[in-house]
């Protein structure tokens, strides 16, 4: 399975629409977050594209799951911490977790974890462009561009341009292919 | 670790590259100072134990908060400094401490290259908090973290560093980082505060005229005057210690530009190395530094408690 | 000291005796602890026992003015005999032993313990050195007629300065009755302040407290003065600085009695060897290693004979004394058997001649002190180093024979060994076959 350019298109609008659908339905607040570094363009087109669809631009933010990463002490190593910036109150808001890929869900239980540190939100919603199985913990997308299961010695990339490319891609490679 | 180093003992052996892997780092730390819940999950279940052989307040604080944020548990452990005729040695105590098995020793002491000392004994983490007139690494890295914030860049700056050179291993840190990353730096205090062949380090220059060295720096560095200096006798008395070196009001408005910081490690001797106004007046970036220090000592717990750097998984291979 | 009856020939070895000018193939002939003769071809009767010397340098035993022995009180760092053993292995057939123990040699008892630990061990002769003041406490005399009868060849408050100027006059002057040297450590205690190693650079980087070249050439000075007013025989211990070169050039040009010592380390070592060490307290020693322009006065002053000896200010200390801060750890390094390679590393390095190296071993230390040794002419004692110039071997601190270990050549390959050491004839130190 891959997705070029007009499949990634297509499925970003399709979760567009199924988001602004649910957010309306809830008329709730909404806010969009970004998980650093592969959800933080997705997390900006879907900005882009729920301002249009709810005729109001959703506050955006990311976040980098760095410092709650659960495997510090086993990796033996630091990972690279990138910054965290959430200019708005949490409290009380629809907040929309926004990624590449879902895998083992670590990331996302990390990124909730960090989360509600910064206030409590109404509800947490999940969009991945690609949902690849997998799982160890259990978390699910509320919304996925693909569902796919990719074998464990897969990688799932995701290239994405500023402002969308047609060069945009998914690619599903054995790992380690450069 | 730090690049490639398991322990912070001397900014002397850090690269540019690796001074600048610690600053960036700061800058994410300094986020997680400003959330409503200052606190993240990082080093849960590690150990810092802050071993002090002088008293320092503000240092021993900064390095307890840092480890706190990150969750952390920390440990003071105040000592008095040993020698071999009063029973246990450094080498002991170190030992002694490294039996509760701690990730991190953070260590101050009153003798240069203790802490290197200590890292070659003990199988953990050790970070110098000062050592004699040697280094104070996380002092110098909070200097350029600070500048580097207000500055944009340390690129092109001049920094003149003004005091008690010869006992100063804040100076020497300095010394060992800003010019790494393009600073040009100016020392300046009487000749008794000048150690021989300090210009070797950074290429600095030495000067004993307070307004040679501040006029057309981008920032100053004030060091304390401390009290047990006086008779020593470097300087006659801290009357015309501030006559002559230090900064007030009058000299920053004819000789300082009007864009110079100044910087303090503290705790000021007001009145002497630096003037009430001075100190707390809109050029002076020393409440800065105290908020940054902490960013920085989370910083550096993190990557020494952590272990070797590794590349940023890419977004598919990460969950 | 047991003199052997044996006949010893010793056979095939270069002979460097710079006492009576000699430097040729010869085989030396030992006989009732005595040099019977050294010639170029003799006839070995059957019952002579012969030490094959080819390939090797055969030298008169080294003589060491300077030797901290530590017995009587501090046995734990060493004692007596693990000094002697130490250094007959170094090539030392004569050490001095410097009186700073516990309690300090200003006494005949203490001299005379001395003499019987170093008679039992029958090893290295060991010559006592008594102190100029009582106690070393640099107040009142000592008594340098009863120690110098008992056997003290020399008198020295070593470790510290006699700070007084008084009382040094009054030393030099009394010590003439005996003709014996005033073996001084020259530092100004008021500069050396808190230093704890060479002021320069290198501890300005270290941030450790600095002691100046001038702290020595201070102290020097005054005493080349002294020994003019007195007319007083002053031995520089250690010299480190090429002030206290300069001083004592002067004073040998005027024609005062003043000669002088140089320690290995600072023949070899500067004080960016301690940065570089990283705070190696093996490094730390009174006076500290100097700059590069010290050692390269140090070592020309060597050559040119204004330094007269090289002496190895062997200073056992144990690790829990030198594991410690810089600025903590005692002074102090050993440094008999390290000798004979660090300083022939000057030979190859084309700053001193083998002859010159040799002398300053051997001739110049027996004249300053009026030892018997020091040559290999017809009647000296039977006191004889054989050495291996080419033998290549690891500094290993755990397989010398000091029982301290601070070195600061522990794990550095040396080139250059002692393979014999005969003490009136017997051998006393043979270098196992195979020991790298």
């Amino acid at each position: 399975m891959s997705m070029d350019s007009e499949a990634i298109h297509r499925a970003m609008d399709r979760i567009a629409h199924e988001i602004a659908e649910r957010a309306q339905e809830n008329g709730g607040d909404l806010a969009i977050v970004g998980i650093r570094r592969g959800g933080v363009h997705l997390a900006r087109r879907l900005q882009a594209q729920l301002a249009s669809l709810l005729g109001k631009e959703p506050p955006l933010g990311t976040l980098d799951i760095a410092l709650y990463r659960d495997d510090l002490s086993r990796s033996g190593a630091a990972p690279v911490v990138g910054p965290t910036e959430i200019r708005f109150p949490v409290e009380g808001k629809d907040i929309l977790l926004v990624d590449d890929v879902l895998y083992t869900g670590r990331t996302i239980r990390a990124a909730l974890d960090e989360i509600v540190d910064f206030g409590r939100p109404r509800r947490v919603w999940l969009a991945v462009l690609v949902d690849r199985g997998g799982r160890e913990l259990p978390i699910a997308a509320d919304f996925a561009g693909a569902t796919v299961r990719v074998p464990a010695g897969e990688d799932v990339e995701v290239r994405l341009v500023e402002g969308g490319a047609p060069t945009d891609a998914v690619v599903i490679q054995p790992r380690g292919h450069a | 670790m730090i690049g490639t180093h398991r322990h912070l003992t001397g900014l002397e052996e850090l690269s540019r590259e690796e001074i600048l892997q610690v600053l960036d780092l700061a800058t994410s730390m300094k986020e997680v100072l400003s959330r409503p819940l200052k606190k993240v999950p990082s080093l849960r279940g590690k150990l810092v134990v802050n071993l002090f052989f002088e008293a320092s307040t503000r240092t021993r604080s900064s390095f307890e908060i840092a480890s706190k944020v990150l969750s952390a548990d920390a440990v003071n452990w105040t000592a008095s400094s040993s020698s071999v005729t009063k029973g246990e040695t450094l080498v002991d105590t170190a030992r002694n401490l490294e039996a509760m098995r701690p990730d991190v020793l953070v260590i101050r002491h009153p003798c240069g290259g203790a802490p290197r000392l200590v890292a070659d004994h003990v199988g953990c983490a050790v970070v110098s908090a000062g050592d004699g007139a040697h280094e104070h690494p996380s002092q110098g890295l909070l200097d350029c973290f600070t500048l580097r914030e207000k500055l944009g860049t340390l690129e092109g700056k001049t920094i003149a560093v003004v005091g008690d050179i010869s006992h100063s291993r804040v100076a020497r840190s300095d010394l060992h980082s800003m010019p790494k990353l393009g600073a040009k730096m100016r020392l300046c205090g009487p000749p008794t505060m000048m150690p021989i062949g300090i210009e070797r380090i950074g290429g600095c220059t030495v000067h004993h005229d307070l307004r040679e060295a501040v006029e057309g720096a981008d920032a100053v560095v004030m060091l304390r005057i401390q009290h047990e200096r006086i008779g020593d006798p470097l300087i006659p008395g801290t009357r015309e210690y501030s006559r002559l070196w230090g900064l007030n009001a009058r000299k920053a408005a004819e000789w300082l530009k009007p864009e110079c910081v100044i910087l303090h490690p503290g705790p000021i001797n007001r009145g002497v190395e630096l003037s009430p106004e001075v100190a707390d007046g809109p050029r002076s970036l020393i409440l800065d530094q105290v908020q940054n220090g902490v960013a920085v000592r989370m910083a550096i717990l993190y990557l020494l408690a952590g272990g070797s750097p590794e590349v940023h998984p890419a977004g598919g291979a990460r969950s | 000291m047991s003199e052997a009856s044996e006949v010893v020939f010793i056979e095939g070895g270069r002979v460097i005796d710079p006492a009576s000018g000699l430097d040729a193939a010869r085989t030396v002939v030992l006989r009732g602890g005595r040099v019977a003769e050294v010639a170029e071809r003799v006839e070995r009767p059957r019952d002579a026992r012969a030490i094959d010397a080819r390939g090797r340098w055969v030298t008169p035993g080294f003589i060491d003015a300077h030797v901290h022995l530590r017995e009587p009180g501090q046995e734990y760092k060493e004692t007596v005999e693990t000094g002697a053993r130490a250094a007959v292995a170094g090539g030392f057939t004569s050490v001095l032993a410097m009186p700073n123990t516990v309690p300090p040699n200003d006494s005949v008892a203490v001299t005379q313990l001395v003499l019987d630990r170093a008679a039992r061990a029958g090893l290295a002769r060991v010559y006592p050195v008594g102190c100029i003041s009582k106690g070393q406490k640099g107040e009142e005399l000592a008594e340098m007629g009863e120690l110098f009868q008992a056997g003290c060849v020399a008198f020295s408050d070593d470790g510290k300065p006699v700070s007084s100027s008084g009382l040094m006059r009054r030393a030099l002057e009394y010590a003439r009755t005996f003709g014996a040297p005033l073996a001084v450590h020259e530092e100004d205690l008021q500069l050396v302040g808190k230093g704890v190693m060479n002021e320069g650079p290198a501890a300005t980087r270290l941030g450790l407290k600095g002691n100046p070249a001038q702290a020595e050439e201070v102290m020097v000075s005054r005493d080349v003065a002294l020994a003019e007013l007195t007319g007083g025989r002053l031995h520089v211990c250690h010299l480190s600085t090429a002030g206290a070169v300069r001083a004592v050039r002067d004073a040998k040009a005027r024609g005062l009695r003043v000669t002088a010592e140089v320690a290995p380390h600072h023949l070899a070592l500067t004080d960016d060897d301690v940065a570089r060490s990283g705070y190696d307290t093996d490094f730390k020693m009174a006076p500290p290693l100097r700059s590069e322009a010290d050692r390269a006065a140090v070592q020309a002053a060597l050559a040119d004979g204004t330094i007269d000896c090289i002496a190895t200010d062997h200073a056992p200390h144990t690790a829990v004394e030198k594991a410690l801060e810089f600025d903590q750890a005692l002074n102090g390094i050993i440094g008999l058997e390290t000798a004979f390679p660090v300083c022939l590393a000057l030979v190859r390095a084309g700053k001193l001649t083998e002859r010159r190296l040799i002398e300053a071993l051997t001739a110049a230390p027996a004249r300053i002190f009026g030892l018997p040794g020091g040559t290999l002419a017809a009647g000296a004692p039977a006191d004889v180093a054989i050495l291996d110039p080419g033998a290549e071997w690891r500094c290993d601190p755990e397989r010398l024979h000091s029982k301290s270990r601070n070195t600061p050549w522990k794990g550095t390959s040396m080139i250059g060994r002692c393979t014999h050491a005969l003490v009136g004839g017997n051998l006393v130190y043979e270098l196992a076959r195979g020991e790298r």
